[in-house]
């Protein structure tokens, strides 16, 4: 009883609708991406980076590290679109009805999942277009895993967030102090073998760090780890977060 | 069974109390009124009647299930209207009410016969699918009442259902309250902070004040405790003879002078014009206009609380911006 197949559905439903016919939302979102990639990738492209792998030009290895970004950012807005219906009223309308808890987290979690990997799919096929080549059609397959488990981590996170604010306001501090870090801390960008020692140690408690690799490893075939120990600490994180999130969510006031 | 029934419910955020140990039963059919100025603590009490919030202390059952214990069966037997907007604009009418629909687990052939049914019933057929966003505030109330009728509740909650409304839709929208308690039975408490709406309305009224009761009763009722009608005179000259001469008349429950205007509280007023007009005339007064009205709640409000309601949200904005400065952070 507490799983509502149904209601999961419906809100799975209503994130599709209001994400389909938020046209601006969808290339607006691409925008950012899509300049990381021309003016670092075209501005590096000449110039030598170390540590990048035997073989691999800068727009190879900066194409996973921008989905790993696109990926972050669009699912931590899910956070952002729980503050909206709290100020918009609409939560009220959501939790006043005999659903579980649980069940709309889980609606939430397949909504937001489903529009980032919607947004990370638009954003590596434009890469493509730009040059871009993907490894292997199976490896590729382990790459939406990838992209999976890190939209579960983010959303985990984006709702622990929404669950402890009263509105949409805090959440620009958020992106600032934590979202651009984090993304800045993953490898996406650079090796973090070029950074100090002291800012690899707090690397590595980034999951996007995980995530990005993993990317890289099964998108281009060039990682800095085993893909699997990359699997396995993204999986927990987004296992962790996912928990985290549901916690806070049901014990947040409802109004 | 009662439809609700509330033992000292309290509230208290950090160190305001908006509801302060209330107590009230609603029989089923009712259609029962809060009635108090913004701040009152209406709201808050629907909200932990409909298990929003949790009360500090006391206790609350609606449709016979505990707020607390039993918060899904209380959610399966209300409807709630809020009192801001609860859409969401960017889904047509229809998919609001499906939205709705399928929460409450109904089924497809179901959904779609109670779909048409509210919507024809607030008269949004030809409107159901444009986005909501594009709808005037009083269609998107009338969808919200829709939407609040789907399950089929026992209970139905309406917050300030007219606020900000325009005068033709607010009585379009008590033609759909009446209509929805006297046709189908539905009990409906509703909040207001409008004295013409609760009198039109409810059966009967609780008049809520600094997140207590301080009266509950039929409107009639209500109005008997003010002792009768009112009747007001404008007069010149005579006035210390007027004094004496109403204030030793037995069926003057209340006489006040203030300047030129008399006021007289009375049983049967139409009764005592002419007779009041001619000792106002034997007093040497010349009588220049008479007045006579019923009580109004407005007077009732006025006699409980000491302050009419406009006064009365007038002091509760100050206090609110005392409040607001004094924590520095926003609370509604």
């Amino acid at each position: 009883m507490m799983i509502n197949g149904t209601a999961i559905y419906v809100l799975w439903l209503r994130e599709m609708k209001r994400y389909s016919r938020a046209k601006s939302r969808i290339f607006g979102s691409l925008l950012q991406p899509l300049f990381f990639m021309i003016f670092l990738g075209l501005g590096f492209k000449k110039m030598p980076v170390p540590g990048l792998g035997a073989g691999v030009d800068y727009i190879q290895f900066l194409v996973p590290g921008i989905l790993g970004m696109t990926l972050l950012f669009s699912s931590a807005m899910q956070g952002l679109s729980v503050l909206w219906d709290r100020e918009f009223g609409f939560l009220k309308e959501i939790m006043v009805t005999p659903v579980s808890r649980t069940s709309i987290v889980l609606g939430r979690i397949a909504g937001g999942t489903t529009t980032t990997m919607i947004q990370g799919l638009l954003m590596l096929a434009m890469t493509l277009l730009l040059g871009f080549r993907i490894k292997s059609a199976l490896l590729f397959l382990w790459a939406l895993i990838f992209m999976g488990l890190i939209a579960f981590t983010f959303i985990g996170i984006g709702l622990i967030f929404a669950s402890r604010m009263k509105d949409s306001q805090g959440f620009g501090i958020i992106v600032n102090f934590l979202l651009f870090p984090l993304f800045f801390l993953s490898g996406a960008l650079y090796p973090l073998d070029n950074l100090p020692r002291w800012i690899r140690v707090v690397a590595f408690a980034d999951p996007l760090t995980y995530g990005v690799d993993g990317l890289r490893g099964t998108l281009i075939g060039v990682s800095s780890r085993p893909v699997l120990v990359d699997f396995i600490v993204i999986a927990a994180f987004a296992g962790l977060m996912v928990a985290l999130g549901t916690v806070f969510f049901r014990s947040s006031e409802s109004i | 069974m009662d439809a609700i029934a509330v033992e000292n419910l309290t509230k208290t955020f950090e160190d305001v109390t908006a509801v302060d140990g209330i107590s009230f039963r609603v029989a089923q059919g009712e259609l029962f009124g809060l009635l108090g100025p913004n701040g009152a603590g209406k709201t808050t009490t629907i909200n932990m009647l409909s298990t929003l919030l949790r009360p500090t202390s006391g206790r609350a059952e609606v449709g016979g299930f505990d707020v607390l214990k039993r918060r899904d069966a209380v959610r399966k037997s209300i409807g709630v209207v809020f009192q801001e907007t609860a859409l969401d604009g960017k889904l047509t009418g229809r998919e609001n009410l499906e939205f709705h629909a399928m929460m409450y687990g109904l089924h497809k052939a179901e959904r779609k016969r109670r779909i048409d049914e509210v919507l024809t019933l607030v008269e949004l057929n030809d409107k159901a699918r444009t986005l909501v966003e594009k709808y005037s505030g009083g269609m998107k109330r009338r969808l919200e009442i829709a939407r609040g009728l789907i399950q089929n509740p026992k209970v139905l909650f309406l917050d300030e259902p007219t606020l900000g409304l325009d005068a033709q839709t607010r009585r379009h929208i008590w033609d759909y309250v009446r209509m929805l308690n006297r046709d189908r039975g539905v009990t409906i408490i509703l909040t207001t902070h409008y004295m013409e709406e609760a009198d039109f309305l409810c059966s009967r009224i609780a008049i809520m004040d600094h997140g207590r009761f301080v009266a509950l009763d039929t409107p009639a009722r209500l109005k008997d405790v003010l002792g009768g009608d009112v009747i007001s005179l404008e007069i010149k000259g005579g006035e210390a003879c007027l004094d004496e001469t109403f204030g030793a008349r037995p069926w003057v429950k209340k006489f006040a002078r203030r300047g030129s205007e008399v006021t007289l509280t009375l049983e049967k007023g139409e009764r005592r014009i002419a007779e009041i007009v001619t000792l106002a005339q034997q007093c040497g007064a010349s009588v220049d206009c008479v007045r006579l009205r019923e009580p109004s709640l407005e007077d009732v409000f006025l006699h409980f609380t000491g302050r009419t309601i406009r006064e009365q949200e007038a002091s509760m904005a100050d206090r609110f911006r005392t409040m607001m400065s004094a924590h520095g952070r926003r609370r509604s």
